[in-house]
């Protein structure tokens, strides 16, 4: 019985948004899921998938936990270690670089003491994550944060804000479906 | 100044909710397909207007919707393809975060066409907050009757769903994309069979990119010939253009199709030249995966002609002495680029987003950016040169999908028309490797 006390659980409002999710598919192709209910787990769980997570991520959609492990490792947004608060995805792709992503880079683990691709922060506020191409090439550098993109960020001063918006974050933005209901990332902060 | 049909009112304020959108003549093409055309009349629509996949490849959009199978009693689907990946290329993520509507009423009209009474929009995973954006729309879209049962009481039936995807590259590759809209990795199928007879779900299935669906309201609106009497030749209509790198007024320009790329990179109307008073290097016109141009090739074609923004002008001299329009990321360098820098993040990104299936891709994007590597940091021999050259032609032509030659075909050009400055490399290692170093060489060309 104690281990069942340990077990993930969703939220009831993250339950209601898999259950809209899964309607949007034949009733037999639940499994098409997949992505956006590993992107609601993700948000639910302290932005990382643990094994644990990704084993109900499969007992929602009635699948084997095999089939979520290799798609959870294939893509790049799912984290499978533990992050800190923040993780900040820098792009690092030709049209960033040729406007100051390397500097950009540097710039952000002399301030935050997090390594690109290491543990986060001391503070536990900051995970530095290299990423490719995030389409915004126009408005390069940029570094994404969950569901925001900071653009531009080519000036001490813009990546100062950035920051600062970030530590001043209480709770992370709530989602649409978390309106109506508290989601247990919410709750738990 | 040129006629700009998906974007004339992209810059209206609240144009993302329906009842603005439909003010400036939003959702006209439903009206019009739903209640007096029938569905192959749309389609021979598309066909006139020469419509071409806006997403890179170029097909004739209206030629891939007359593919699609049809046996009775089989569901069939319409997936856009929103999964805008492709470096330097960023015109689909401004056009469904400012525009919602366009894509939807794109999506309605052409699902139509087509028979689809369910279809999806598949957007990448990084663009969740465009996601809720397009959700938003869609209930607007439902609350109005456009979507559901009955459209517009014509009798027609849609669901319209978005799906996100997850940080995957090749996802973009049509079917990568529906294997991961399955839930799955997104391994590119064998081909045949093709989408168009066997795809999501194994059933018959259209995939078009974003803008080319936002194409469809105005070639149903004005009629495929209008939409066509725009542009030169067989690059029919406006394009796009997604402006980045080293210019002075980067950003989405929508431009008709045939206008000369000189002008489009120094007018102020576009692209205002290049950053801080300096000369153009080189570009890559359409995307990262197609072949990089210096300056000289990329204002003018071999033969002395002016190049322009259309298919044709843009492939004039094949890959000796020309590119591609691709998806229409244009990345500008100015003269302090480091060539072979550049080339190595290219690289690195493609091994990145290589799936793994096929081992000459695997392995051999794996090769390139290794050797790049050791070239930009000073480590390469003059042999490595011809190394690049000879991994990327036993990579071309030898895997499932086009994310090989994607690999490929940056790294060839690059030699091609920037060997002294990789020579550079292996000559003055200590100079080349320095921050900031600028080769001081002359450009030469094939």
């Amino acid at each position: 019985m104690e281990s069942t006390a340990l077990k993930p659980q969703f939220s009831e409002a993250a339950k209601a948004e898999i259950e809209r999710i899964c309607k949007q598919y034949p009733n037999d192709r639940r499994k098409s899921a997949m992505l956006p209910v590993l992107h609601i787990a993700q948000a639910e769980f302290g932005g990382w998938v643990s094994p644990e997570v990704q084993d109900l991520v499969a007992e929602v959609l009635g699948i084997k936990p095999i089939e979520v492990y290799e798609v959870s490792s294939f893509y790049t947004m799912f984290n499978l270690k533990p992050v800190g608060k923040h993780v900040l995805e820098i792009c690092r792709t030709g049209p960033c670089m040729l406007r100051g992503s390397e500097e950009l880079t540097a710039q952000l683990e002399r301030i935050t003491g997090a390594k690109v691709g290491g543990p986060a922060s001391e503070d536990g506020l900051f995970t530095l994550k290299e990423v490719e191409c995030l389409a915004a090439c126009g408005f390069a550098p940029i570094v994404q944060v969950r569901e925001q993109y900071y653009e531009q960020l080519d000036t001490p001063e813009a990546v100062d804000a950035m920051l600062a918006e970030l530590r001043n974050q209480v709770h992370r933005p709530a989602l649409p479906w978390e309106e109506t209901g508290l989601s247990n990332a919410l709750a738990n902060n | 100044m040129g006629r700009k049909l998906l974007t004339e009112h992209i810059n209206v304020e609240g144009i993302e909710k329906l009842d603005v959108y439909r003010k400036h003549g939003g959702y006209r093409s439903v009206e019009k397909a739903l209640k007096t055309m029938t569905p192959d009349e749309v389609v021979e629509e598309v066909k006139k207007s020469g419509l071409r996949g806006r997403g890179g490849a170029g097909f004739p959009t209206g030629l891939k919707w007359s593919f699609l199978a049809k046996p009775e009693g089989v569901p069939r689907y319409l997936v856009c393809n929103a999964d805008e990946s492709e470096p330097g290329t960023f015109k689909d993520r401004e056009l469904m975060s400012k525009l919602p509507h366009l894509l939807i009423e794109g999506m309605i009209t052409g699902s139509y066409a087509l028979g689809a009474n369910t279809s999806y929009i598949y957007i990448r995973g990084e663009l969740l907050y465009v996601l809720r954006i397009l959700e938003k729309a869609i209930a607007e879209a439902y609350a109005a009757g456009f979507l559901g049962k009955n459209i517009l009481g014509s009798g027609y039936d849609l669901d319209l769903f978005v799906h996100p995807g997850g940080g995957a590259y090749i996802c973009g590759e049509e079917t990568a994309l529906l294997e991961s809209l399955e839930g799955k990795r997104g391994n590119p199928r064998n081909k045949p069979p093709f989408p168009a007879v066997q795809g999501l779900y194994a059933r018959p299935t259209v995939v078009n990119n974003v803008e080319s669906i936002a194409a469809v309201p105005v070639i149903v609106n004005e009629g495929g010939d209008e939409y066509a009497k725009i542009g030169v030749g067989k690059s029919t209509g406006t394009k796009l253009f997604s402006a980045c790198g080293h210019l002075n007024k980067p950003g989405i320009y929508e431009i008709e199709l045939g206008l000369p790329v000189e002008e489009f990179i120094y007018s102020d109307e576009y692209c205002g030249g290049i950053w801080k008073g300096r000369d153009l290097k080189a570009v890559v016109a359409g995307g990262s995966s197609v072949p990089i141009l210096p300056k000289e090739l990329i204002l003018k074609t071999a033969t002395g002609e002016d190049r322009l923004m259309t298919y044709e002008s843009l492939s004039d001299g094949g890959f000796i002495t020309g590119t591609m329009l691709g998806s229409g990321g244009f990345i500008a360098m100015d003269e302090t680029t480091n060539i072979v820098r550049n080339t190595w993040s290219f690289s690195r990104f493609y091994h990145h987003e290589s799936c793994g299936q096929c081992s000459p891709c695997r392995e051999g994007t794996g090769w390139l950016e290794k050797v790049l590597h050791r070239l930009v940091h000073g480590h390469g021999q003059m042999h490595d040169i011809d190394l690049l050259v000879s991994v990327a032609k036993q990579i071309e032509g030898n895997t499932i999908c086009p994310l090989g030659e994607a690999a490929a075909w940056p790294v060839a050009a690059a030699v091609r028309h920037f060997r002294d400055e990789f020579e550079w490399h292996v000559t003055h290692p200590q100079e080349a490797t320095k921050p900031g170093a600028v080769f001081p060489g002359k450009l030469v060309t094939a």
